[in-house]
């Protein structure tokens, strides 16, 4: 297509542009190498590991326990998922079974998570494309999102709040009536965001029929979550297995249908408004009951028996000395993060510190399709492209 | 995933088709495992990606892992999907360590599940597996002129010299 419009004029010599490690556009470290005729890119090579930090390797070297900060810090956008799927490796590993009530903590909490990585995504990429007040619009919803999490957690990010056989509070006094604030404001809000970009000329033609790549191809290249969603493939993990207490909610799966980025900015915006819709039947179904798993040999006892129980105080020792033991096993544990599809794969040999931790990041697989996304298409678009592809190169590094 | 008898069978079907392939099977954390040859690595991923009634057509993920002191040493992990049935099975590569400057070798697997080739090179980036065949085998998150397998068991954590140039320039 771009040739066409090229015309005579067009130049022939291709020229090799750097563009990254440090540039907005890229969000986060990612250097990009491309290959240009005229304004036409021909070959782009993505370049990654600029923040590496060896997470996996340092994994190693702690207790169970002390790795969910860790994996947290991996894709830092999306740290509530990050945390379930470790904590639901590892207590698949050990066969711990979790209460009913962090069940549906944690859904409300990853669920929170992905509207607020949404927002993120939805605000820096339109920001790419030129709509600057996006970002302010965008970022405001995000801040109240990050108010719950401190108010529930103590922290706005990387709050450490799921534990290995639970969360490690409940909510607060007030968490549901601020929560269900945002519930209340949160559709009129996404509408807005409808309303300034869905007929907005110039977010249209820079998206409309842009970084197309057919759902079989995507499908070959591991490509999953909203990009391969937006191609018309209805594959949601939350759907399609059993974790948490997902099969309880009603909630649609969003589907596009040529798989342009137009589709894939109107999939998210519609799984935002989903999402808010299991928060809400989450918070209505909210069981009472503990947190957190009555086990001590995995879970630390209540603070207020220390004082009491020598048992108590000698399990918490343990606990927070050595850790807990895991018998030696290995699993793979995968969840549906913002992103796709977020996997764990724990091994353990029976000590305190699991043998290996690693993570299926999406955003590292999802990257592969970026070459095709981009290739005989004006750099324009490529940059949109990118946008839509939300990598999180925490996550893509590690 | 498919339940015991399913898995026996498979294995059953397998063992006909390729003799030797397979070197043990059973469940782990109630999921279906495989454990083959490497030697025949191509052939089993083959078979389950296209055979009629298995079409364990998507690969979630592949990684590799390090189980010194245990022999063999390394295996390379294959988290194969159906997507339809909603099944995943596990395929486990054992590998041994040829010893002394050698690095273990082990087809590429790019050919047939083309998301592989990142996580291919993640694997040879870290654990020096060297994967035959594949397009681009480089480093991908190391820079290109490290040394070493880090994430191989016998690679202590922190066995990477920092030097801080302020502190060397100013007090060393």
């Amino acid at each position: 297509m771009a040739d066409a419009l090229l015309g005579e004029d067009r130049t022939t010599e291709v020229m090799t542009v750097n563009i990254g490690p440090h540039h907005p556009a890229t969000h986060g470290v990612l250097r990009l190498v491309v290959d240009l005729e005229g304004e036409v890119v021909r070959e782009v090579r993505p370049v990654i590991g600029y923040v590496h930090t060896g997470i996996e390797k340092s994994c190693e070297d702690k207790s169970y326990w002390k790795v969910i900060p860790f994996v947290e810090r991996m894709d830092y956008v999306s740290y509530f998922f990050q945390m379930e799927a470790f904590c639901g490796a590892v207590e698949r590993l050990v066969e711990l079974e979790i209460p009913e009530r962090a069940k549906y903590l944690r859904v409300i909490f990853l669920e929170l998570n992905r509207i607020h990585s949404h927002l993120v995504w939805l605000g820096t990429t339109a920001l790419d494309l030129g709509a600057i007040s996006m970002l302010w619009y965008c970022f405001r919803e995000r801040d109240r999102i990050l108010d719950l999490f401190e108010m529930a957690t103590g922290q706005r990010m990387h709050t450490r709040y799921f534990q290995v056989g639970g969360v490690i509070e409940d909510i607060p006094l007030g968490f549901e009536a601020k929560l269900r604030e945002f519930i209340r404001d949160m559709p009129g809000r996404v509408e807005q965001y409808q309303a300034l970009l869905d007929r907005n000329e110039v977010f249209l033609q820079r998206t409309k029929g842009t970084g197309i790549v057919s759902r079989e191809r995507l499908l070959e290249l591991g490509v999953t979550g909203p990009l391969l969603r937006a191609a018309g493939e209805p594959w949601d993990l939350r759907k399609a297995f059993d974790y948490l207490v997902y099969p309880e909610f009603d909630f649609k799966v969003p589907v596009g249908t040529v798989g342009d980025n137009y589709d894939r900015y109107r999939v998210r915006v519609a799984e935002m408004v989903e999402s808010v819709r299991i928060v809400e039947q989450a918070l209505d179904g909210l069981p009472e009951g503990p947190h957190i798993a009555d086990d001590r040999k995995y879970v630390l006892p209540p603070r207020s028996e220390l004082s009491t129980s020598m048992e108590s105080l000698i399990h918490h020792f343990k606990l927070v000395t050595e850790g807990y033991r895991v018998g030696p096993g290995e699993i793979y544990y995968a969840i549906e993060s913002p992103r796709g599809e977020l996997g764990c794969f724990v091994v353990a040999d029976g000590s305190a510190k699991p043998a290996r931790v690693h993570f299926r990041d999406p955003s590292f697989v999802n990257l592969q399709a970026f070459r095709e996304m981009s290739l005989d298409g004006y750099i324009a678009d490529m940059i949109a492209s990118l946008g839509m592809l939300d990598p999180i190169l925490g996550g893509v590094d590690r | 995933m498919p339940d015991a008898p399913g898995l026996e069978l498979i294995r059953g079907e397998i063992e006909a088709a390729y003799p030797g392939a397979v070197v043990d099977s059973g469940f782990a954390q109630e999921r279906a495992v495989l454990s083959i040859d490497p030697a025949h690595l191509l052939d089993v991923l083959r078979w389950l990606r296209g055979r009629p009634g298995h079409e364990y057509k998507f690969l979630s993920s592949l990684h590799a892992a390090d189980y010194l002191p245990a022999e063999p040493r390394f295996a390379v992990h294959y988290e194969l999907l159906n997507r339809d049935r909603v099944e995943r099975i596990r395929v486990k590569a054992l590998l041994a360590d040829p010893g002394e400057g050698a690095l273990p070798e082990l087809d590429s697997c790019v050919e047939l599940f083309p998301t592989a080739e990142f996580q291919e090179r993640e694997a040879f980036d870290f654990f020096g597996i060297v994967f035959r065949g594949h397009p681009d085998l480089t480093r991908i998150l190391l820079p290109e002129d490290y040394v070493g397998w880090p994430q191989r068991r016998d690679f202590p954590v922190g066995g990477e010299p920092v030097t801080f140039t302020y502190n060397e320039r100013n007090y060393g």
